[in-house]
């Protein structure tokens, strides 16, 4: 029988990427088999590509307006014509005599070009320099009036344009606004947890007061609060702000009760063992502890940020024209007659419930990966 | 109706493994579980029997394959787990018939009877298997009520004579408690209780001893003990603790990755045990007699990974009476060293296939 | 290292007297009021000598995880002293002690703990599990130095070095169990509290354990605290033992006084519910009758005295004293002395 107790060969060797992975690791695994989400995933990319570089992807000038181009429809492209082709078909508007109204009918006879990475308009790239490559731009732009994908707005802007640029601002107005109420909420609820006692009672009333009041009567409250006169960029700091400072107590209280249970835990102990300070077994041991679970929370809040800041702005209380986010852009589709005769206004609702169910999707998996016996 | 097996039938091979006081008998069980990262042969192969009145002990340290061998035997197994050979046969309670378990769906309406009328577990944690938030009355009476046609008057008799019978103190009290309100060893009384309740044929009892403490488990065990002589039950005693097995079992089944490696009466496993995986788990619990602060022998190496099984006897990368060339290549079988004792080892089968 | 060969001038090492720790028991309302104590331990005093190796057996809810918990203040006690002998042969208290104060003395007292899964930080490899007490405490801030350390530790576990990168998930229970060994040592301590180190470990990784636990002792002159629920390891592994029973130690000897002679009728009921490994020797099935009782109101008298078969009128009204009836054998029990003689 063998009495070698401390063979240094005793562990089995097989090599295996397993033994030496983070847990990080394991994780994407994990994450990599939830199909759905992973193609979510994907999606979400792609959003985030948009909200990054509106202006390469858009074809006009969000803000430019066409006094004679208003309400027009959406306009196809086609990359067929006796062969491969790259073009529209422009659109001829009449005046209606009786009602007055505008109505647009596709022109057959003439077909404009595209071409795509062409030039167009110069957009900003990140803040930082000056471009007018386009991802798809009219061959004759000189020539040619410009296409609409998704029509055109009440003054005649350009709609597709507008909806990534309303990307940006509403993704990342999620994006930030999550990030500050994490921030919040992991810092006051990781305190509530970790030191317990007194200070765990204050917050934890805290909480209970803001999540007893109404969050629709505050959130109209605040927003009107708003100076009318505040620019563009402070009204996007505010809403954010109000937007984060309401929602920060859900994830308080997940870090909360999940601290309460880590404090209990015997590494913890142990780090107390190994001389480590309060702060050093917050942020050493349980903060990653929590973070792929944080990861899961944040991305399951940004779509509820994005629904919030679309709702808010829709109902005008929220970010107000010329800003452009995706509940700017429904508001356009607010009353009878739009819905009626520009039913493509309605078309920013898609991007909003494309972007939130991906989300949603991709925290779902993300959250069964890092927590696979939950 | 099912074809009935007649003993003469259950001869597969060579070797009779049933006979007239045979109540439960296990042939070559496999049950896999199928994963992304690969197949785990949880249980490989495995055979045993458990006559009338007897306790047969299974033991084995984790990842052995002894619970999920009596998983299998009641039909409970999860997916992704399978059972995907072996037979096991049964005899039933109301006409003595000899039936295999297999042939039954595992979720339908007569297995559903063979697990609360004939076969009944007691489980590890009692916790899990009692509901908080019914009193341990209410959960007597419906368990009686849901195999036995008798008003709810008489059930609650029965329940309070079970209660009793398992010696819970003050038994007419306790049935208005709920599961929480007990101790752990009093909430494994009411599970064997419970199990008693439709008197099952096979009791199968999945470390019951596990989670609560030695005093209550002496208490524990002698009760299991006195009532299983008393009615002459059947009984699978599975335990990782030795000294239990020692104690409770009439046979000893002893399991190693999955394989029965050998299996004998309990007084032969302890005093001349074959195998030696057998040998070294014995030599290894420090005992009353044992040297005091002095090195145990140990088992050299660590389990195996269940993905990652070693070819030919599963024990051989850790096994002091390795055989290169031949422990690593073929898989031993189990061979008798006596009239009940089997052991699946290499030392113990060589002289038998010579002179074959 | 034999059991009585234990000289004058060997050191006290730690010194325990009257440790009290009571879980204040609250009810539900807004003000939380204290409605009732948990007295899981009560008026413990025991002793440590440097090398040699104490333990502390009982049933869950003895007190004997709260008691080695207080000593290397993982919890603070209510009341008591807990004096340890500095490694400049200053005495100081640890019960006294504030975090800040405590955090010199980690460098001598360490702890190894039961469920080696929950021990080890899941999301840390083995090289900075192990290195954190080198970094904090020992102010070893160069990475390069401080992995040859630990590769130094490893060896001395029995593990490989090169397995330093890998995550705990990468390792059985018997192999994690000596990486919390391997931490434990990584700044050389004096005393070492194990807290039922083998219990959560298969039968034949239990011996690689203990095996383990006592070669270092012999090669590193550790002190062990030795808390276990099985008396056979408790008897294979300890110079002395003290037996608890709700929170009071109700027998302190010599291990082989206590297991030739076991003077309590505790300490003898819990020797004879041990299952032995031989199905010759059947237990003595007479078991124990009843349970443990609550903490929070304890038997009036000897705590043990609703279970006990000996009881009379005195053990039902007065706790007996933890008094000295043979050499070196002590017991808390009014009948130990006549017991004993009969």
């Amino acid at each position: 029988m063998s009495t070698a107790t401390t063979d240094p060969e005793e562990l089995v060797d097989f090599d295996d990427a397993v033994l030496v992975a983070p847990n990080w690791k394991l994780v994407w695994w994990r994450f990599k088999k939830h199909r759905l989400a992973f193609y979510s995933g994907f999606i979400v990319i792609l959003i985030v590509i948009i909200a990054a570089f509106p202006g390469f992807f858009s074809t006009q000038d969000p803000y430019e307006s066409a006094t004679r181009g208003s309400f027009m429809p959406p306009q196809g492209i086609h990359i067929w014509d006796k062969g491969p082709a790259f073009y529209a078909y422009a659109a001829i508007g009449k005046r209606n005599q009786t009602t007055l109204k505008m109505e647009w009918v596709v022109d057959e006879e003439t077909k404009v070009p595209l071409r795509l990475f062409g030039r167009g308009y110069e957009w900003e790239v990140l803040g930082l320099f000056k471009s007018n490559i386009h991802l798809l731009a009219l061959r004759n732009p000189d020539v040619d009036k410009p296409i609409h994908l998704l029509g055109t707005d009440r003054l005649g802007r350009d709609q597709w344009s507008r909806v990534l640029y309303g990307t940006q601002v509403s993704l990342s107005i999620g994006l930030l606004a999550v990030f500050l109420s994490t921030v919040i909420g992991i810092f006051l609820g990781g305190i509530s947890g970790y030191f317990g006692g007194l200070t765990d009672m204050i917050i934890q009333r805290m909480i209970e007061l803001l999540q007893s009041i109404p969050p629709i009567p505050i959130w109209l409250a605040l927003s009107a609060s708003l100076p009318r006169t505040w620019s563009v960029t402070q009204g996007y700091i505010a809403i954010t702000a109000i937007l984060a400072l309401i929602t920060w107590t859900g994830l308080a209280r997940e870090v909360r009760g999940r601290f309460l249970v880590l404090r209990e835990e015997d590494f913890v102990v142990a780090a107390k063992m190994s001389g480590c300070s309060r702060m050093r077994i917050v942020f050493r041991h349980m903060v990653p502890t929590l973070s792929s679970h944080i990861i899961a929370a944040v991305t399951l809040a940004i779509p509820v940020m994005i629904i919030n800041e679309t709702f808010l702005s829709f109902l005008g209380l929220g970010l107000r024209p010329p800003a452009i986010s995706w509940g700017v852009l429904l508001q356009e589709a607010q009353n009878l007659q739009s819905v009626a005769l520009a039913p493509w206004l309605m078309l920013p609702g898609v991007a909003v419930i494309v972007t939130v169910i991906a989300l949603n999707i991709l925290g779902d998996g993300l959250r069964d990966a890092a927590d696979p016996y939950h | 109706m099912r074809p009935t097996l007649t003993i003469e039938r259950c001869q597969l091979g060579s070797e009779s493994f049933v006979n007239n006081e045979t109540i439960l008998s296990v042939k070559g069980l496999k049950t896999e579980f199928v994963l992304d990262e690969g197949t785990a042969k949880a249980v490989d192969g495995v055979s045993f029997k458990v006559d009338r009145g007897q306790v047969v002990g299974i033991v084995g340290e984790s990842g052995c394959g002894k619970s999920v061998t009596i998983k299998s035997i009641m039909g409970i197994i999860q997916k992704p787990g399978k059972i995907v050979e072996g037979r096991i046969f049964f005899r039933l309670k109301q006409n003595e018939e000899l039936v295999d378990l297999r042939s039954y769906d595992s979720r339908g309406e007569e297995m559903r009877n063979i697990r609360g009328n004939d076969i009944a577990l007691i489980p590890q944690e009692p916790m899990a298997a009692l509901s908080p938030v019914h009193t341990i009355g209410n959960q007597l009476v419906e368990a009686i009520r849901l195999h036995r046609n008798i008003s709810k008057k008489e059930a609650e008799k029965v329940a309070v004579e079970r209660m009793r019978q398992v010696g819970m103190p003050s038994p007419e009290e306790r049935m208005s408690v709920y599961s929480w309100q007990l101790s752990g060893g009093l909430r494994q009384r009411v599970m064997i209780a419970m199990a008693l309740m439709c008197n099952p044929r096979l009791l199968i009892a999945d470390e019951p001893t596990t989670a609560i403490d030695v005093t209550t488990q002496a208490q524990v065990l002698s009760l299991l003990r006195e009532l299983q002589s008393a009615q002459e039950l059947a009984m699978i005693f599975i335990t990782h603790d030795l000294g239990v097995v020692a104690q409770i079992a009439d046979y000893v089944v002893v399991m190693y990755l999955g394989k029965v490696v050998e299996k004998g009466p309990v007084d032969d496993i302890f005093h001349s045990p074959g195998h030696p995986y057998t040998k070294a788990l014995l030599a290894s619990i420090p005992t009353i007699h044992t040297p005091a602060r002095e090195e145990l022998p140990t088992i050299g190496g660590s389990l195996p990974h269940p993905f990652n099984r070693p070819m030919g006897c599963p024990f051989h990368p850790r096994c002091a009476a390795f055989i290169p060339g031949t422990c690593d290549k073929i898989p031993p079988t189990l061979t008798k060293i006596s009239s009940q004792h089997s052991v699946s080892c290499f030392l113990h089968s060589e002289n038998l296939v010579d002179t074959q | 290292m034999t059991d009585n060969s234990r000289s004058n001038e060997q050191l006290l090492l730690l010194e325990v007297k009257g440790l009290t720790k009571f879980f204040p028991i609250r009810s539900k309302g807004l003000r939380r009021k204290v409605i009732g104590q948990a007295r899981a331990v009560d008026d413990v005093s025991f002793n440590i000598f440097e090398g040699e190796t104490l333990g502390l057996v009982g049933e869950s809810g003895c007190g004997k995880t709260t008691t080695a918990r207080c000593i290397v203040r993982a919890l603070d006690p209510t009341s008591g002293e807990i004096l340890f002998s500095h490694s400049d042969r200053e005495t100081v208290d640890i019960a006294a002690l504030s975090d800040r104060e405590m955090f010199p003395l980690r460098r001598d007292v360490q702890m190894i703990f039961q469920d080696p899964y929950a021990s080890l930080n899941p999301r840390m490899n083995i090289l900075d599990i192990i290195g954190e007490s080198l970094l904090v405490i020992g102010g070893m801030k160069d990475r390069t130095k401080r992995s040859k350390r630990v590769a130094e530790l490893l060896k001395l576990v029995g593990l490989r070095p090169e397995y330093m990168q890998r995550f705990p998930h990468a390792f059985s229970g018997g192999q994690r169990q000596r990486i919390v060994i391997a931490r434990a040592l990584a700044l050389k301590p004096r005393l070492v509290v194990a807290d039922e180190p083998v219990s959560a470990l298969d039968v034949s990784v239990q011996a690689q354990v203990l095996n383990l636990m006592l070669k270092l002792q012999q090669e590193l002159n550790l002190t062990y605290l030795f808390v276990a629920h099985d008396l056979s390891v408790v008897k294979h592994f300890c110079d002395r033992v003290a037996v608890m029973y709700l929170g009071k130690i109700v027998e302190l000897a010599l291990t082989t006084s206590l297991f030739e002679g076991p003077m309590h009728p505790y300490t003898k009921a819990l020797m004879g519910a041990v299952p032995e490994a031989d199905p010759r020797r059947k237990a003595a099935m007479v078991p124990l009758i009843g349970e443990v009782p609550s903490p929070v109101s304890p038997p009036s008298g000897c705590h043990f005295h609703p279970r006990c078969p000996h009881v009379t009128e005195l053990c039902k009204t007065t706790m007996p004293a933890l008094e000295e009836i043979r050499l070196g054998q002590f017991v808390r029990c009014h009948r130990a002395a006549e017991l004993a003689a009969g």
